[in-house]
């Protein structure tokens, strides 16, 4: 089965040096070893960023999309073949902004598959504007006089909308992103891991320090229940409003926030997608039964 | 002619100016490479107090041409930017702005569109949408973006035309390299320009009006759309006078076409955007040769000037038409199409052939372009048939 190396036959990062993506990459590539996939096992599928360039980069089956595009590509690819696994990587601008609409209806949706969002909250690509994830006030190049708008909180919406896994990472903490990753892909239906990833190029607010001082684990967290969506909600609501925020007064939290088993998917409302499209084509259906009433 | 100042300064920042100068109301847009800077620069612009605009930061292209129809139907003066992807996501407004009559103004940076991924130039994206209702100006360089926007806005909202307009510059070599422009005072473009006086405002309470009803089976639709033609052939003299008061302001000419060495020549490619200079200068070392080689470059593509072209190409052997954008399927790209078609009634048949170049950015060298005006000569010589489509410089 594939190992790290192997997943690293592939271009070399083209990302800045000490950029979270790395971070992240680390981590899928770990969860994809330690789950022992073949290759054929699982595809993933990029928007177009900063994220997205790891197209280039991860030696494996996937498909470098539209900015914005990449989870309903996804569905697509998980609808046809179900045997497969299939993880989207996508950026806050990508998925949470030009692509809001498909991640709300994904996750209400329910299709077996990943979603990694490589959330720095500015668009990386297009070098610095803000994005729907940028804090309040921030000043970035489309917004010198600050942000206007109140910022996007994926992990709300997620819980909100019906997703029925759904975790927050930090791209500093590789071990703990490593098995968050390796849960959901695990899970049974939508899952969402949106990943906290500083740019360090263009976002000098939400750096890999500030989160340091500011994240807290979920798992450590006394009596934290994952299951009960009502504690999951109230838990989502804890995010760094203020930019001036102190880390004792700002605390958000990682890890998963919520998990239900045996909900029912996409895939059990639609019993035709028990084997892959191209494995039907071969195995027609018996329709004898349906054509006794005819005679 | 108005006072101006000669400047050091890129595709973007000129047309951030052009747009500044014109003092829209409100500016809805998306970053996107090549354009990015052009909204960026006019950003700053409005932090700065230096324009009164709404500017509005939206999650993607379809959005910012929704907002900017929203704010034009509303009575404002809209502008915005984009490119490529953004140019495509925004497809379906753009035909709304133009069914509706709204004189938005529309910087695009043309780029390559997906897939495979590519963010260099090609006039893909802008062909794309030739047959969308707007007025489309394309720029050989930042001179000439800075110019066309400001025109195009004139245009634009004449009480005549009242159709949306593109200014198309080419993504990263004229939106990106530095260029000598100059750049009139802001006094000049805002008498130049005029206010905007819109025709049918939502925001007028005494008289209120609903855009874009249902105009189906047995409604106007139809008709609609013969004022949209009507309206593109009205353009035709508003963007002549507009362009020969702004060249009494700028002191440089305009026209639909230009043209270099077409008194006398015997082969001539048509060319659109800044492989032009390219062009010329072949075309200018051939004439020192001998060779009566001459060029014709297309500045405003809608409403296609086939009279000035079959005009332009009288008496000419062989011609090259140079496509930076593919139309699949058919005989050529989409300037051969237009092309070809503006010589239908010429007297004689004069061969066409269809060069397609530079998609994604590839490189446009000059000895592409001496090969190019090679085969016309053996083609007006008659030792060469005219052939199919050329790739040039394909690998
Ligand atoms: C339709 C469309 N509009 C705009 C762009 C330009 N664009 C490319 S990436 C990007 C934003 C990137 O931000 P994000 O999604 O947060 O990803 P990051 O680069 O930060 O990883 C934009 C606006 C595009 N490619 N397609
Ligand atoms: S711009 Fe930001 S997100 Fe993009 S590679 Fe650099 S540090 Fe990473």
């Amino acid at each position: 089965m594939p190992t790290v190396n192997d997943f690293e036959k592939a271009l070399t990062p083209t990302w800045c040096p000490g950029c979270g993506n790395f971070g992240m990459w680390r981590a899928l590539k770990e969860a994809l070893e330690e789950l022992g996939w073949a290759y054929e096992d699982f595809a993933v599928v990029w928007g177009i960023g900063c994220h997205g360039n790891g197209a280039d980069f991860l030696n494996c089956q996937g498909f470098h999309t539209l900015h914005g595009r990449a989870l309903p590509v996804a569905t697509g690819i998980a609808l046809s073949n179900p045997d497969l696994h299939v993880i989207v990587e996508m950026g806050d601008g990508d998925g949470y902004g030009i692509g809001g609409n498909h991640f709300i209806h994904s996750c209400r949706r329910n299709v077996r598959m990943t979603a990694i969002a490589h959330n720095n909250q500015i668009y990386g690509l297009t070098t610095g504007q803000a994005s729907p994830t940028s804090d309040q006030f921030m000043k970035t190049p489309s917004t010198p006089g600050g942000v206007v708008e109140e910022p996007v909180n994926p992990v709300g919406v997620a819980v909100a909308q019906g997703a029925t896994f759904v975790a927050r990472g930090f791209a500093g903490d590789i071990p703990h992103l490593k098995e968050l990753y390796k849960e959901a892909v695990a899970h049974d239906g939508f899952a969402l891991v949106d990943v906290f990833q500083p740019c360090v190029t263009w976002n000098k607010v939400n750096t890999f320090s500030w989160f340091r001082d500011r994240v807290y684990k979920l798992e450590e967290t006394e009596g934290y229940d994952p299951t009960d969506r009502t504690m999951a909600f109230e838990q989502s609501m804890k995010t760094f409003h203020e930019l001036t925020c102190a880390p004792d007064e700002c605390r958000v939290p990682i890890g998963v926030f919520y998990r239900e088993e045996g909900s029912f998917t996409y895939q059990d409302g639609l019993p035709q997608l028990d084997r892959p499209a191209f494995k039907r084509a071969y195995e027609p259906r018996d329709v004898s039964e349906a054509m006794e009433r005819f005679g | 002619m108005a006072e101006q100042k000669t400047v050091a300064a890129t595709g973007n920042t000129v047309v951030a100016e052009a747009m500044r100068q014109c003092k829209p109301d409100v500016v809805a847009a998306y970053p996107i490479t090549p354009q990015t800077t052009i909204v960026e620069e006019y950003a700053g612009f409005v932090a700065k107090g230096r324009v009164h605009t709404e500017y509005v930061t939206v999650e993607s292209e379809h959005s910012a041409m929704s907002a900017c129809i929203g704010a034009s139907a509303a009575g404002a003066r809209v502008m915005t930017a984009t490119a490529s992807q953004g140019l495509a996501l925004m497809w379906e407004e753009l035909h709304i702005a133009s069914g509706m009559r709204l004189p938005i103004v529309m910087a695009n940076a043309n780029r390559a569109l997906s897939a495979p991924i590519n963010i260099h130039c090609d006039h893909g994206d802008a062909m794309g949408a030739r047959d969308a209702g707007w007025i489309m100006y394309f720029a050989e360089s930042a001179q000439e973006a800075y110019d066309n926007t400001i025109m195009a806005l004139k245009v634009a909202e004449d009480p005549s035309v009242l159709l949306p307009a593109m200014s198309c510059l080419d993504g990263f070599i004229t939106t990106h390299s530095i260029d000598r422009v100059d750049v009139l005072d802001d006094e000049s473009v805002a008498g130049f320009v005029g206010e905007y006086e819109p025709a049918n405002a939502l925001l007028d309470t005494d008289d209120p009006v609903s855009h874009g009803a249902f105009a189906g089976l047995g409604g106007p639709f139809f008709e609609f759309k013969r004022a949209q033609r009507e309206a593109m052939e009205a353009a035709r003299p508003v963007i002549t006078s507009v362009g020969e008061a702004y060249s009494q302001l700028s002191g440089r000419p305009f026209d639909v076409i230009e043209t270099f060495g077409m008194e006398d020549a015997e082969v001539a490619a048509v060319v659109i955007g800044s492989a032009s200079g390219n062009a010329r200068h072949i075309a200018r070392q051939l004439r020192a040769q001998g060779v009566k080689a001459g060029v014709v470059k297309v500045r405003v593509f809608r409403p296609f000037p086939y009279a000035e072209l079959a005009e332009a190409l009288r008496g000419v052997k062989a011609v090259a038409v140079l496509d930076r954008a593919e139309s699949f399927g058919a005989e050529g790209g989409p300037l051969f199409l237009e092309v070809r078609s503006a010589l239908y009634d010429a007297s004689d048949r004069i061969p066409v052939v269809s060069y397609i170049y530079g998609l994604g950015g590839s490189d446009v060298r000059l000895e592409l372009m001496e090969r190019m005006f090679a085969d016309l000569s053996d083609i007006a010589a008659g030792s060469a048939q005219p052939g199919k489509l050329v790739y040039l410089g394909a690998r």
